[in-house]
């Protein structure tokens, strides 16, 4: 770690940034704010304070999706993570097959997000799609667009499919920093497989899986193309999540007093739980 | 042990390219084929849907857009992120930590939140519906995400080097540009990949931003969606399409890029 040193003129540095991003963040921040507590008839606003607060937080719609929302955080989190891990330990380390599953790993990440909904829209479809067609051949009944839980089942699987190679690659790059020393003692210990992942490797993969449960909370919390392209939120409500709700208040109904406060609440909550997070990952770095 | 690690990591790839193959597949089968039989392989090998998109403008101008707003995003992200990740990782300065952190909670930002005042915001200063729109609200989260990675890469380039330089009689921007960028250009080629990628997957924003004359590929895409039906082949075809770019980047940082997930890291 290099020590660093105090000098404000750093600012200047760092001045081009803050330009940039205060343009693009802090004025529409402001903006929403504003809206929040306020009542907007086309020229006419009136202060209305928390009124608008007070109303959203016992909105059931927005509840229940905020309730939604959380569960499929955490499911995404249970089961990507995990996968991750196991992935990244069963990827070759050497030679042209480890250039390859990087690559094919990335692919997924690199598709545009409404690109993806399309993919899983067509691949999950009865009539057209492999999967689908395979399932009901078989002999299970599904259908995305009718079964709620078909479709949830449909946009896990998705977001799996889509992300679970980050928290892959992440683990990988995190394997690849421990020295061959650690494996060849263990070997003379005759640490079983476990122990070696549980002692070894595990306390190193430590920091990227901060990193991985980080993004993939943040990513996972904002999902909105993809079950929008695949599902439209339905059948019903059931895989509407938060930033569709948001979306259909704010656009769709011209709600613009609720929905820029609930969104400003729903900004809190990601904010917080980065918070713990990052303050996690510099606490970290510093005990290293 | 070894032969179950290959099998697993077999399957795993299968599952992820399974979906791709079925897209690519049904890019080159006819309407009638696709809605007639399950086919694991098209009968007739049919160009048509690729003929349909490289002949129209209105649809390959979407690509065109597209990669406009994304190259500039790349540019401005670089050019504005490499002196404050300099900053971050060289210096102490009056409310240095708060600053990074406010500037990491703007990738946190949920973009829902952000679709309207955006709106209202661009249009007001007559950026509406134009390719440096949709770059300069990218960079929302592509510069905090920049700034985060080339911070960690910087702070792995020993203090020494800059000391050194400076008694060798380098100025600060002598030395940053012939010595220090240099350095790290590998960190700076996962930078830009990184600032293409979000940029290139993000279509909320750039859905928004735009109507007319820079609308992205993206938003293109809906219109095969139409009265009579989806055209299930033209919309295959425009989806593999956007996919071939970022294939192309990713082999070219395959070996830095888990480095680059991990913001520099590991």
């Amino acid at each position: 770690m290099n020590v660093k040193i105090q000098n404000n003129k750093a600012w200047f540095l760092v001045l081009p940034v803050l330009l940039l991003v205060a343009f693009s963040a802090v004025i529409p921040l402001m903006t929403v704010v504003n809206y929040s507590v306020q009542d907007i008839f086309d020229q006419s606003r009136v202060f209305v304070g928390t009124e608008w607060y007070r109303e959203v937080l016992n909105d059931p719609r927005l509840q229940s999706s905020l309730l939604r929302q959380f569960i499929f955080s955490g499911a995404v989190l249970l089961i990507e993570i995990p996968l991750g891990i196991l992935v990244a330990l069963m990827m070759p380390t050497k030679g042209r097959m480890a250039s390859v599953c990087l690559v094919v790993l990335a692919m997924p990440l690199l598709i545009p997000w409404s690109v993806v909904g399309t993919i899983w829209q067509i691949f999950g479809r009865a009539d057209i799609g492999l999967m689908g067609a395979f399932l009901n051949g078989i002999g299970i009944d599904y259908n995305y667009a009718s079964n709620p839980m078909d479709a949830w089942f449909t946009v896990l699987l998705m977001d799996v499919w889509h992300w679970t190679s980050l928290v892959a690659l992440l683990c990988y790059s995190g394997l690849r920093s421990i020295p061959d020393a650690y494996y060849q003692a263990a070997n003379i210990d005759q640490a079983s497989a476990w122990a070696i992942f549980r002692y070894i490797q595990l306390p190193k993969l430590q920091s990227v899986l901060v990193i991985g449960v980080l993004l993939r909370f943040m990513d996972s919390f904002m999902i909105y193309a993809e079950p929008f392209v695949l599902t439209g939120g339905g059948p019903g409500n059931s895989t509407t999540f938060l930033s569709q709700t948001l979306t259909k208040m704010a656009i769709g109904q011209f709600d613009l007093g609720p929905a820029a406060a609930f969104s400003l609440v729903y900004f809190l909550i990601v904010l917080l739980v980065s918070w713990l997070f990052f303050t996690t990952i510099t606490h970290l770095d510093n005990k290293k | 042990m070894n032969k179950r690690k290959i099998f697993g990591i077999s399957l795993y790839i299968l599952f992820l390219v399974l979906p791709i193959y079925w897209l690519v597949m049904m890019s080159f089968k006819s309407n009638e084929e696709i809605l007639g039989s399950l086919t694991y392989w098209p009968q007739h090998f049919s160009f048509e849907n690729y003929m349909t998109i490289f002949t129209d403008p209105s649809w390959y101008m979407g690509y065109v857009n597209s990669m406009i707003y994304v190259v500039m995003n790349v540019i401005i992200t670089l050019l504005t992120a490499l002196p404050a990740a300099y900053a971050f990782s060289r210096y102490r300065f009056l409310g240095d930590k708060p600053l990074f952190f406010w500037l990491l909670t703007n990738k946190m930002a949920p973009p829902a939140v952000f679709l309207l005042p955006f709106f209202q915001l661009y249009s007001s200063v007559g950026l509406f519906d134009t390719h440096i729109a949709v770059a300069l609200a990218h960079c929302l989260f592509s510069v905090p995400l920049a700034v985060w990675i080339l911070e960690g890469f910087m702070s792995g380039v020993p203090t020494e080097i800059d000391e050194t330089a400076y008694i060798d009689g380098y100025s600060f921007p002598h030395f940053f540009i012939k010595i220090f960028l240099p350095m790290i250009r590998s960190a700076i080629g996962v930078t830009a990949f990184f600032s293409f990628m979000f940029s290139w997957v993000e279509l909320l924003m750039a859905r928004t931003l735009t109507s007319i004359h820079a609308k992205p590929i993206g938003a293109i895409m809906t219109r095969t969606i139409g009265g009579e039906g989806v055209d299930w082949g033209l919309l295959a075809a425009a989806g593999v399409l956007t996919i071939i770019p970022g294939c192309l980047v990713v082999w070219f940082v395959r070996n830095h890029i888990a480095k680059g997930f991990a913001l520099g890291r590991v």
